[in-house]
């Protein structure tokens, strides 16, 4: 919120090679288990499509659960893409995650490196983040 | 004067979907300085979203319909000159006047997502080409993860590669159920079924009329057939189920008036609803712009060169009333030559491009006609149905603000608080309209897009800026309509 935010990640480093992510490939890959949501897969993966060919994804962690991310994915698509489809609770303790998808509804609130209250489906996913939901 | 670096341009484009793109080539091309800005952080717009780089994608088009002429124009927008900035959110436009200038624009931005570093725009003239969102209709459930606007699916889709669902239900109004439908089939999910609440071929006497609209229709049609998808008219889901996340939809068959009657429950990880679109025209209202209600709610005024009502101020694509990606394109060029005309260049003629918008025009409200919404959705509701999912206003406090005596759209806002938080009621904004009985006004938001307050303090803003109301326990936002 105030410039200057200790949390601040730096610019995207692209790649993070060495570090083991899981392939990106296999993000989302039907009946692929989740690494951020044990037993439970995520939905089918619409690279093949498009002919992907994505590079290697990176480690980004979500209440503390590595997950991986595609270079450009936002950071509600990472969450789906992992199995983690409801992150939000609001005050009357509802569960709320993607609605609009386009930034407009503001359900999709998280907080990235301390960062209070951004759009999951409008910001990208950075290296290293840590994203914390609730 | 504001933050802002160099000369004024002599044109902004606010919105870098056809509409915003067509306009920039053809204003550049005639040698006028565009500033082109949009909020994404790809060209395209909601119709052209697609996947980043990182993906590598070799048939990036797969997934749309006409991508070429995507790629052709964002080949042209490159080569014109313009000055493309994207990851920009405009949260204000106002006129201002320098010392020994004529009027200016000036389009406050928010550049990045996480930090917000202000940006200003200075420019003579200002096209709005901001596109629409998704209209949603409230139902019982409506609010549980799992349950996207059709819009919403499809953007997860085309722009991250991601499948809303493995077991996915599309339903509400339109057209544009099909290709949502068919693009999810395609990406590996299965699709249970989709269901229109109009009849399935309102439109199609007009289709008949447009040979390219009806290849695109048959299609989707084969595709679906292709996937086994079961296509339904007067049916809707009038309610979603699961505990954190959505497990299964309520379908019922619908009357005329789509009141429900008999239902039936399908198992369901996914729902794709959009009862048709809604223009984001903030800006024009801002900036005082004529609006016009019917068809698709409140759209821009303009005329036969894009032009609104406010001089200077132009208009193009779904802002001046909701009408596809072809359309936007078409007006989007007609704006950029009376933009390079008005402003003493040769722009060059584009014979037909007049008829072809009046010809697509006269499509969009066929379109509007043969699939409109009917009050009857009123009967989903249950007292306790999220009308604003933003302020959790349930049904049941619109009805007791009615009987004190809210009878109208404002004195319910004022006194059930629906569409003052966040989304600035952009959600439920065509809901309570109707519940009101009253046909959706034209938006008031001082502030265009939520702004996280820290980054406005201590900054000038438009000297008109009235805070909005703050939305109750969300300090750090300034949102909300205005329910003035
Ligand atoms: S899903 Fe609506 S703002 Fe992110």
């Amino acid at each position: 919120m105030t410039a200057g935010h200790p949390g601040e990640p730096g610019p995207p480093a692209p790649g993070h090679p060495g570090e083991g992510p899981p392939h990106p490939g296999h993000q989302g890959e039907p009946g692929t288990p989740r690494p951020g949501h044990p037993g439970e897969p995520g939905p089918p993966h619409a690279g093949h499509l498009v002919s992907a060919r994505p590079e290697p994804g990176f480690p980004i962690r979500v209440d503390g659960r590595p997950v991986t991310a595609v270079p450009g994915q936002t950071i509600g698509a990472v969450l789906y893409a992992n199995g983690i489809r409801s992150w939000r609770t609001t005050r009357a303790g509802r569960p709320r995650g993607l609605f609009c998808g386009i930034g407009v509804c503001f359900d999709c609130l998280v907080t990235v490196n301390g960062e209070a209250s951004l759009r999951a489906c409008r910001t990208e996913a950075r290296p290293g983040d840590e994203v914390t939901t609730g | 004067m504001r933050h802002h670096d160099g000369p004024p341009a002599d044109l902004a484009v606010v919105g870098a979907g056809p509409a915003g793109m067509a306009a920039a080539v053809e204003a550049a091309r005639a040698g006028l300085a565009v500033v082109l800005v949009d909020s994404g952080a790809r060209l395209g717009g909601q119709y052209y979203r697609h996947a980043p780089e990182g993906f590598h994608a070799r048939r990036p088009g797969a997934l749309h319909h006409g991508f070429r002429r995507f790629t052709r124009m964002a080949a042209a927008l490159d080569a014109s000159g313009a000055e493309v900035r994207l990851g920009r959110r405009v949260w204000a436009v106002e006129k201002v006047t320098g010392p020994g200038e004529d009027d200016l624009v000036a389009v406050h931005c928010l550049a990045g997502e996480r930090d917000e570093r202000r940006e200003t725009v200075l420019a003579r003239r200002l096209l709005i080409a901001t596109g629409a969102h998704d209209r949603p209709l409230p139902f019982p459930g409506w609010d549980l993860p799992g349950v996207f606007t059709a819009g919403g699916a499809q953007a997860l889709l085309k722009g991250d590669l991601v499948v809303a669902g493995r077991t996915v239900v599309v339903a509400g109004t339109g057209p544009f159920l099909l290709p949502v439908a068919a693009g999810l089939a395609a990406a590996g999910a299965r699709v249970a079924g989709v269901f229109e609440a109009n009849g399935r071929f309102g439109l199609a006497p007009a289709v008949l009329a447009h040979p390219g609209k009806l290849v695109e229709a048959a299609g989707y049609a084969r595709r679906l057939a292709a996937h086994r998808v079961p296509y339904l008219g007067r049916h809707a889901v009038v309610a979603a189920h699961g505990g954190d996340e959505l497990t299964h939809v309520t379908v019922a068959r619908l009357g005329r008036d789509w009141t429900p009657g008999a239902r039936r429950t399908i198992e369901c990880d996914a729902l794709a609803v959009g009862y048709g679109f809604v223009p984001q025209i903030e800006l024009a209202t801002q900036l005082g712009c004529a609006t016009r209600g019917g068809g698709d709610g409140p759209a821009v005024v303009v005329d036969e060169g894009m032009r609104t009502s406010v001089p200077g101020v132009y208009a193009a694509g779904e802002p001046t009333g909701v009408g596809g990606a072809e359309l936007a394109e078409v007006e989007g060029g007609i704006a950029g030559r009376a933009l390079a005309a008005d402003l003493g260049r040769d722009a060059g003629r584009a014979p037909g491009s007049a008829r072809r918008r009046a010809a697509l025009t006269a499509f969009a409200a066929a379109m509007t006609r043969a699939y409109p919404v009917r009050d009857g959705w009123q009967g989903w509701l249950l007292d306790d149905t999220l009308i604003c999912r933003c302020e959790e206003v349930p049904y049941a406090r619109i009805k007791e603000a009615r009987a004190l005596g809210a009878t109208d759209a404002r004195s319910l806002k004022l006194l059930a608080r629906p569409g003052m938080g966040w989304c600035q009621g952009r959600m439920c904004g065509y809901a309570v309209a109707r519940l009101a009985g009253e046909d959706p006004a034209p938006p008031r938001r001082p502030i265009a897009q939520p702004v996280r307050l820290g980054d406005l303090a201590g900054e000038p803003g438009p000297p008109d800026f009235a805070g909005p109301p703050e939305p109750a326990g969300r300090p750090d936002f300034a949102a909300g309509e205005d329910p003035r």
